[in-house]
């Protein structure tokens, strides 16, 4: 194994980040569905669809340090945000109701809570979105 | 090794944190909803709902059903089986949450059939025939029709009975009262103001038999 410098203590630390926003969120959508009983919606799944992988994925990634971890993440973490994306212009009204794809069962629109305007599709989307920076970020220090 | 350190600690602290905020959250929930229950009791039972057993009786077993809803029917003939075993102690409060597609339908019929009398019945002729018209959560009101003779009911009162905008009423309040209490399955008990810790058969014969205890 390569010596530990400060460098790739850095690296490992942004990675251990991306683990941490991802199991964070994953274990929020759980509580969100479990304990507070709101039953996701089929762009939620969608979303956990994304999300779920990566814990897992990030953790193996993590021991040892695996650099090929981001051509692995980064396509989930882009996907994720992508569909949060949606969900959130769908959820704030931007993008009308009609195009919803879900009209049976939970609504995608239906608001669950709302802390001040942040909104849970916002959150997942600040997730994802975070996740795919800090890999962008590690990707650019990786090949410098 | 030390990194190892940071994800157990990080794994440990999020069990705990999601442990812990689960707890916080229902405690939160019960307190509320005992709080309405004492101050707001006309939301667990309207005078338009259907009750069956004693007037005076002490514990009130609130059910939020879905005459479509599968897990309704298979833990009705348990709920009855607390009725009579305990005669005269215990009364139960059936409030509509027609979660499925389609659902309001058999609430109106269920609400036409009251008007003859025949109110519980036709709810237990809905639940045992119930896999034949309603299976895969895909409830087909068409396939009902042939299995209401067997509760005795003039059907054809009963196609001009559903059409009583009360009806829909009833079905509006019951879906409003159910948003309040954070009814977002069914069946949903309440047993004298108090929730369920979780769903199941065992949890509901604790909460009765506490009542019980607690009343008598």
């Amino acid at each position: 194994m390569a010596p530990i410098t400060e460098t790739s203590d850095l690296n490992w630390k942004i990675l251990f980040l991306c683990w941490l926003i991802a199991a964070i969120s994953a274990s929020g959508s759980l509580f969100f569905s479990e304990i507070m009983q709101f039953a996701p919606c089929i762009l939620c799944w969608y979303q956990r669809i994304f999300m779920f992988p990566l814990v897992i994925i990030f953790l193996a990634g993590l021991f040892p340090f695996d650099k090929n971890i981001i051509r692995y993440t980064l396509p989930l973490a882009a996907a994720g945000s992508l569909v949060a994306l949606y969900h959130t212009l769908l959820y704030s009204g931007i993008i009308p109701k009609g195009l919803q794809p879900c009209s049976q069962g939970v609504s995608c629109t239906e608001v669950y809570i709302e802390l001040g305007f942040i909104t849970i599709p916002m959150l997942s989307l600040m997730a994802f979105s975070a996740i795919a920076a800090l890999l962008i970020i590690l990707h650019r220090r990786l090949s410098s | 090794m030390k990194k190892h350190h940071i994800i157990i600690i990080s794994v440990v602290v999020l069990i705990l944190a999601f442990v812990l905020g689960g707890y916080i959250y229902k405690s939160r929930q019960v307190k509320a909803i005992a709080f309405m229950a004492r101050e707001n009791a006309s939301t667990f039972v309207r005078e338009h709902s259907p009750a069956l057993g004693s007037a005076d009786a002490k514990v009130y077993i609130v059910e939020f059903l879905d005459p479509a809803c599968e897990t309704c029917s298979a833990i009705y003939p348990y709920v009855k089986a607390f009725l009579s075993a305990n005669p005269g102690r215990i009364k139960l409060v059936v409030r509509y949450a027609p979660l499925h597609d389609n659902a309001d339908y058999f609430v109106k019929i269920l609400e036409a059939a009251r008007k003859q009398g025949k109110y519980w019945e036709t709810l237990e002729v809905m639940y045992r025939t119930q896999s034949y018209w309603a299976s895969h959560h895909n409830p087909q009101p068409q396939l009902l029709w042939k299995y209401l003779p067997m509760a005795g009911l003039d059907l054809e009162k009963i196609r001009k009975d559903i059409h009583d905008p009360e009806i829909m009423k009833i079905i509006q309040q019951d879906l409003a009262d159910a948003k309040t209490l954070g009814v977002r399955k069914t069946p949903e008990f309440f047993v004298n103001g108090k929730p369920l810790p979780s769903f199941g058969y065992n949890q509901l014969k604790k909460l009765v038999e506490d009542e019980l205890r607690a009343n008598y």
